[in-house]
């Protein structure tokens, strides 16, 4: 354990210098958001509305991503506060709609037409189905995921709060708050948990 | 023993296999760039030829061509202009990317109204754009030049600086950043490569030494501009407008972790 501390520790401290060198030559916060300001001639204000980064991602935005502890469980707190579970306490929806939310990456751009119902599109960062071969790596692999947990239904739970708000697990986490951001509904978020969880669902064949 | 000697065994030999099979397809991928990448085929060039054109044409309430444009070098001078693009410009106390320059010298030099020119700005079928012809013609002129960020006014250094943090400033419905999917190392959304242009890098090099580029999945020579626009687009935020100063920033950031990568242009891609 501790060979494979001390590595992780030399790259988390190269991390932070490399962090406070890059934060010498930052920018007065106000600047940036003058020129932001000047971007989006034909932007609605609903659309403005959303490139105005709420109090957990500014303070994300501050730190690069890599904030300090106390701030991390700040971040958590209030994120776990968002956080909507089911009234009827189930978790697992329908794995086969579960998928057709994974992989549609439809909704939230500019160029959708109205009324555009958004997919989670977790293919393109996540490896699920094992028979699916075009699959992203920017978020570790799914596969096998609920299998490897014995179907847990804590585990399920865990994992429906993940994809409600992954900042009330990991603060600053890459991955979109889905639930609470309003990008996907409670359904669609309980037939996810299904097609990870769901013993038929092909992620753990 | 045996078995795990087996397993061992079997275990490399798929493993070998797998390399094999991932170096087969990234060799494929190579070949098909190659065979596409000859300037005699790249349809990158018909807008390099327009672009000639469009350059020389008399237009504007002046009735003027652009050759007395500067852009940066001196007036009318283009080889080069373009791998030190964005620039400051002091005649518009503004710093500048190539396109911004091009809509300002037509307004100035020809005294054109843009607003047609900007109403096409990105090419569909049927409707060419003067910006992507004219862009792809003075890029070309700065091939196998290296791209130089310019550095030595206060204000190039402000826009690179915010740049930097636009790259890094996370909003949107998805709370995306260009640092989302360009922040790390080999990496891809589905099967698709993520240049890492969070350092600077033979990837950043790499990425924005191939840029204005033919597309071949639209059919069309896109400029930076359509490329950042196109980012913010999947970046879940608003359309930004053509010819932005945040764009020109994030331009100007690119190219200095990009400094030193050999233009190669229009190149063409996917």
């Amino acid at each position: 354990m501790k060979i494979l501390i001390a590595p992780a520790m030399i790259g988390w401290l190269a991390l932070v210098v490399t962090a406070q060198a890059q934060e010498a030559a930052r920018p007065d916060a106000a600047l940036v958001e003058k020129y932001l300001a000047a971007t989006f001639s034909k932007a609605s204000p609903e659309w403005l509305a959303r490139i105005k980064p709420d109090e957990t991602l500014a303070v994300c935005n501050t730190y690069r991503n890599n904030v300090p502890a106390a701030e991390a469980e700040k971040i958590v707190q209030l994120e776990m506060a968002k956080v909507v579970l089911p009234k009827d306490g189930k978790f697992l929806g329908d794995w086969k709609a579960g998928f057709k939310v994974a992989n549609d990456g439809r909704g939230g751009q500019f160029s959708d037409p109205p009324g555009t119902v958004s997919g989670g599109n977790c293919y393109a960062c996540h490896q699920l189905d094992p028979a699916e071969v075009s699959y992203g790596t920017l978020g570790p692999s799914l596969k096998g995921y609920g299998k490897d947990r014995n179907f847990s239904g804590v585990d399920a739970k865990a994992a429906f709060i993940k994809i409600f708000d992954s900042q009330a697990v990991l603060a600053c986490s890459n991955m979109p708050r889905f639930g609470a951001n309003k990008v996907l509904s409670e359904q669609q978020i309980k037939d996810l948990v299904a097609y990870l969880f769901d013993p038929a669902s092909p992620v753990n064949k | 023993m045996r078995v795990v000697a087996l397993a061992i065994a079997v275990t490399a030999v798929l493993a070998a296999l797998g390399a094999r099979a991932d170096d087969t397809g990234e060799k494929e991928i190579e070949r098909y760039r190659a065979m596409i990448s000859d300037p005699m085929s790249n349809p990158g060039f018909l807008s390099v030829d327009r672009g000639e054109l469009l350059w020389a044409l008399a237009r504007g309430k002046k009735a003027v061509s652009l050759e007395t444009c500067d852009l940066g070098e001196s007036p009318g001078k283009l080889e080069g202009a373009y791998a030190r693009l964005p620039r400051y410009f002091a005649d518009a106390d503004r710093v500048m990317d190539v396109e911004q320059r091009l809509l300002w010298c037509m307004q100035t030099v020809q005294e054109l109204d843009t607003k047609d020119v900007v109403a096409r700005r990105f090419s569909k079928p049927g409707i060419e754009s003067d910006m992507e012809d004219l862009v792809a013609y003075i890029a070309n002129k700065s091939t196998g030049m290296k791209i130089e960020p310019q550095a030595s006014k206060p204000q190039e250094r402000e826009v690179a600086a915010v740049g930097e943090a636009l790259f890094y400033r996370r909003a949107g419905v998805n709370d995306f950043s260009c640092a989302t999917c360009h922040g790390d190392i080999g990496k891809r959304i589905r099967l698709q490569q993520l240049p890492d242009l969070f350092h600077a890098s033979k990837a950043a090099q790499e990425t924005m030494a191939s840029w204005p580029t033919y597309r071949v999945s639209q059919s069309a020579l896109r400029t930076l501009q359509h490329r950042m626009w196109d980012c913010f687009r999947q970046q879940r935020w608003p359309e930004p407008d053509y010819g932005a100063d945040s764009i020109t920033a994030l331009i100007m950031f690119l190219n200095q972790q990009a400094a030193g990568g050999e233009l190669a242009v229009p190149s063409i891609k996917r």
